[in-house]
């Protein structure tokens, strides 16, 4: 008992204070692409061929990147001769409709926070439970840190149930595996209503790299309504902690 | 070198294996196509005498028929050979003879319509169409292939039951389903049955387009990305016939023991959590965190996506990274034998790991174990030491085991594997390589076989290629070493309690999707 004291002093605390503080990201972290259009050549398509997931396109030199499908390789950026794409350091990811993940400048409209009936339900109290439908155990294992003393989830009211039944909502990860699309909407179903239902990575968004492939759906919206989109292969824990705080009005 | 031989001294006038080593490429032309029974018996022959299957896998031929590859690991040796027959839509199975060939010669039969007659466990694996729209074994349509739905072993008796547990569990973990047959509390058999991260992603490795391949192997196993990135980099680069250059080496390796650290932290915090000692569960919580955070200090990414590729790697390290990951590992060092000794230190912890879940080594080895679960039984496998690849070359790693097969075994394992690869990444931290970090490669040359073994932290990744006569890939087979463990963790659980069976899962904490693929 003496050894898990002093090893309980040794360890300190280490709770961040996100959201009261910026996070702490690494260097090399790859955030959101902002675009200049100004400098994207008409001709070139560089970008377009590159992308491995299609998530790059261009009308004209109007260069537009889908963050549901962008896997944050910065290939695009490696590419490009003119430097019209950089990746910033913007870890707020998260989205309430797909079309908001559309960026072809330097920013976006990141996702509102719940109607006021749905927010005085869930609020205070929110419980989800996570599904994993393909998820290659990136976004799970990112999910699941938030349960760490270092995102400490429990203070924001948010908690992970081991029921459907006991949640108020779905955390999703994967594109949705055949395998597993029946699994998922007796799930949801399992959930009572109001509920919602949040894609967490490129592949519940989108497909991700798997889109087009036919063992899997392109993405949770394609079997039930999604509520709030968060991008990312996988999404920082703390893009997926804001994005779960805009949803619930707390930033 | 290279050489033809001859396993269990059979027919020893007769070559009929190619042997090679871990990375080589090999003329597809150079390996004989030996009749299945010869196959078969030299197969057995070899796993007889201490040999191991590492991938067993169909190529399509003309016809309803395919032709089988078998490569076989010998770990005392440090070589790897191969053998080839051609059979039609039947072929006497191997299972009966040697365990080994159980799971491959399933998935086999589910994926090119070839049945293996004799075999005892003939079941789908990931429950998907057959390839090529051959015909199913099992007679099925399209529409009546659903996942788990097939006959499951039945105990049956008086106060015997069933318990059907997931695809969807209680935490945040990947989907499977797990049907015990019990006796009161105790289970007298667990079947699993995983599928359902089935993406398809051998078929699509072959239909392209290549710039998808990298995202393919980065999420074969997302929690094993440098592992498989890894294995997939090697085999591309042997194909090629380049190079990579050491201080590429160096930083693979590094990346590679950071995931075995994240991992193994994690799996140790909690295994305490499983069995409700929670000071090392929030403590390793934590520290995992730590070491993932230490690959994205490498390249951005928590995960190591985006700096292994074919060549050598997209990111330097400088000096100044060098000295920061230094000291960030030697500080996580201290609190992560701080949180583990705990565990090894606590009567009650002790209790609930020792004598549960045990697999014995003959079991063991009878199903072909790689890994964590393997060593923990006392058997001295690590392919960083027996096949050893890039900086394992010149920087040996020492291999660690234990004796009783317990979850005590694999959770101590795990901890001296924690202090080796802390010790490894220091060590090459103080005297690193100069130069550059990547090199052009060329497209993969036409006609060649090739094997790249790869330690990941569950164990033995393996993936081979056949190129065509373009160069393209014809046929790339991955085995994540979950697809060799998975019967293990059923064997771990006869005779257990019932509510012993999250604690023995995560001692063994295989992959889903990389089983599904």
């Amino acid at each position: 008992m003496i050894r898990a004291c002093l090893a309980r002093l040794q360890q300190k605390h280490r709770t961040i204070s996100y959201p009261k503080t910026a996070p702490a990201l690494p260097e090399q972290y790859c955030g959101r692409p902002a675009i200049n259009p100004g400098l994207c050549s008409a001709e070139c398509r560089e970008c377009l061929e590159v992308c491995p997931t299609g998530a790059v396109s261009k009308e004209g030199n109007a260069l537009t990147i889908d963050l549901g499908r962008c896997l944050f390789c910065r290939q695009c950026e490696q590419v490009c001769p003119t430097k019209a794409i950089r990746f910033s350091r913007e870890y707020r990811l998260a989205a309430g409709s797909k079309s908001d993940l559309l960026v072809s400048g330097d920013e976006m409209k990141l996702a509102q926070a719940l109607d006021k009936k749905t927010k005085e339900l869930f609020g205070r109290s929110l419980k989800l439970r996570q599904v994993s439908a393909g998820g290659c155990n990136a976004c799970e294992a990112d999910t699941n840190v938030l349960n760490t003393v270092v995102f400490d989830l429990g203070r924001f009211g948010i908690q992970f149930a081991a029921s459907p039944r006991h949640a108020d909502g779905l955390l999703v990860t994967g594109p949705v595996t055949e395998n597993m699309r029946l699994a998922l909407q007796k799930t949801y179903e399992a959930v009572a209503d109001p509920r919602i239902v949040i894609a967490a990575g490129a592949c519940a968004v989108s497909g991700g790299p798997f889109i087009g492939l036919s063992p899997v759906h392109h993405g949770v919206d394609s079997v039930i309504p999604v509520d709030l989109y968060i991008p990312g292969c996988p999404p920082h824990p703390v893009t997926i902690l804001d994005g779960l705080l805009r949803l619930l009005g707390s930033i | 070198m290279r050489r033809l031989c001859c396993w269990g001294g059979i027919e020893m006038q007769t070559p009929y294996a190619v042997s090679f080593r871990n990375g080589q490429s090999l003329a597809v032309g150079e390996i004989p196509v030996i009749p299945i029974e010869r196959f078969r018996d030299s197969v057995i022959a070899a796993v007889g005498g201490g040999g191991r299957i590492a991938s067993f896998f169909a190529v399509p031929a003309d016809g309803a028929g395919v032709r089988l590859y078998a490569v076989l690991a010998d770990d005392g040796q440090g070589t790897l050979s191969v053998l080839s027959c051609d059979v039609q839509d039947r072929y006497p199975s191997l299972t009966p003879d040697c365990p080994q060939a159980h799971l491959f010669e399933r998935e086999i039969a589910e994926q090119w319509g070839v049945v293996p007659e004799g075999h005892p466990w003939l079941k789908p694996v990931r429950f998907h169409a057959p390839f090529d729209g051959r015909r199913d074994v099992w007679g099925r349509t399209r529409e009546q292939i659903l996942p788990s739905v097939m006959k499951y072993f039945q105990v049956e008796g008086h106060e015997v039951h069933e318990v059907a547990v997931g695809p969807v569990h209680a935490g945040i973990i990947e989907p499977g389903h797990f049907r015990f047959q019990c006796h009161g509390e105790i289970v007298l058999h667990l079947e699993i049955s995983l599928g359902y991260q089935h993406r398809g992603i051998e078929e699509a490795i072959l239909r392209g387009p290549e710039k998808r391949l990298l995202p393919f192997m980065q999420t074969v196993a997302g929690d094993t990305s440098i592992g498989h990135t890894t294995a997939y980099c090697q085999l591309r680069e042997s194909l090629a016939g380049g190079c990579v250059p050491p201080k590429a080496q160096a930083i693979r390796g590094i990346a590679l023991e950071l995931e075995r650290l994240a991992n193994h932290t994690g799996d140790l915090g909690a295994l305490a959590g499983d069995i409700g000692y929670l000071p090392t569960s929030s403590f390793c919580g934590r520290i995992r965190g730590d070491f993932l955070n230490m690959s994205a200090l490498l390249c951005g990414n928590r995960f190591g996506r985006g700096l292994a590729v074919p060549g050598g790697v997209c990111f330097d390290l400088t000096p100044k990274t060098a000295e920061t990951l230094a000291e960030r590992l030697t500080a996580a060092k201290k609190d992560v034998s701080t949180a583990v000794n705990l565990l090894w230190n606590t009567p009650s912890v002790l209790a609930r790991f020792e004598d549960t879940g045990v697999v014995q080594s003959s079991i063991c080895r009878e199903l072909g174990m790689v890994g964590v679960p393997a060593r923990a039984c006392g058997i001295a496998m690590d392919c960083r030491a027996d096949f050893p690849t890039g900086i394992y070359q010149t920087s040996p790693i020492a291999v660690s085991v234990w004796e009783k097969g317990d979850v005590f075994g694999r959770a101590y394992v795990r901890w001296l594997e924690i202090q080796k690869s802390i010790d490894f990444i220091l060590g090459l931290l103080a005297s690193f390589p100069e130069g550059p970090i990547r090199t052009e490669m060329k497209p993969p040359a036409p006609n060649l076989f090739c094997v790249s073994l790869v330690e990941g932290w569950r164990g033995e990744i393996c993936h081979a290629a056949i190129t065509a006569a373009d160069g393209s890939f014809r046929r790339y087979k991955i085995v994540d070493p979950s697809f060799h463990n998975w019967m293990g963790l059923a064997m771990a659980l006869r005779e257990q309690q019932i509510s012993d069976f999250p604690l023995c899962n995560k001692s063994f904490n295989l992959s889903y999707c990389g089983h599904d693929l």
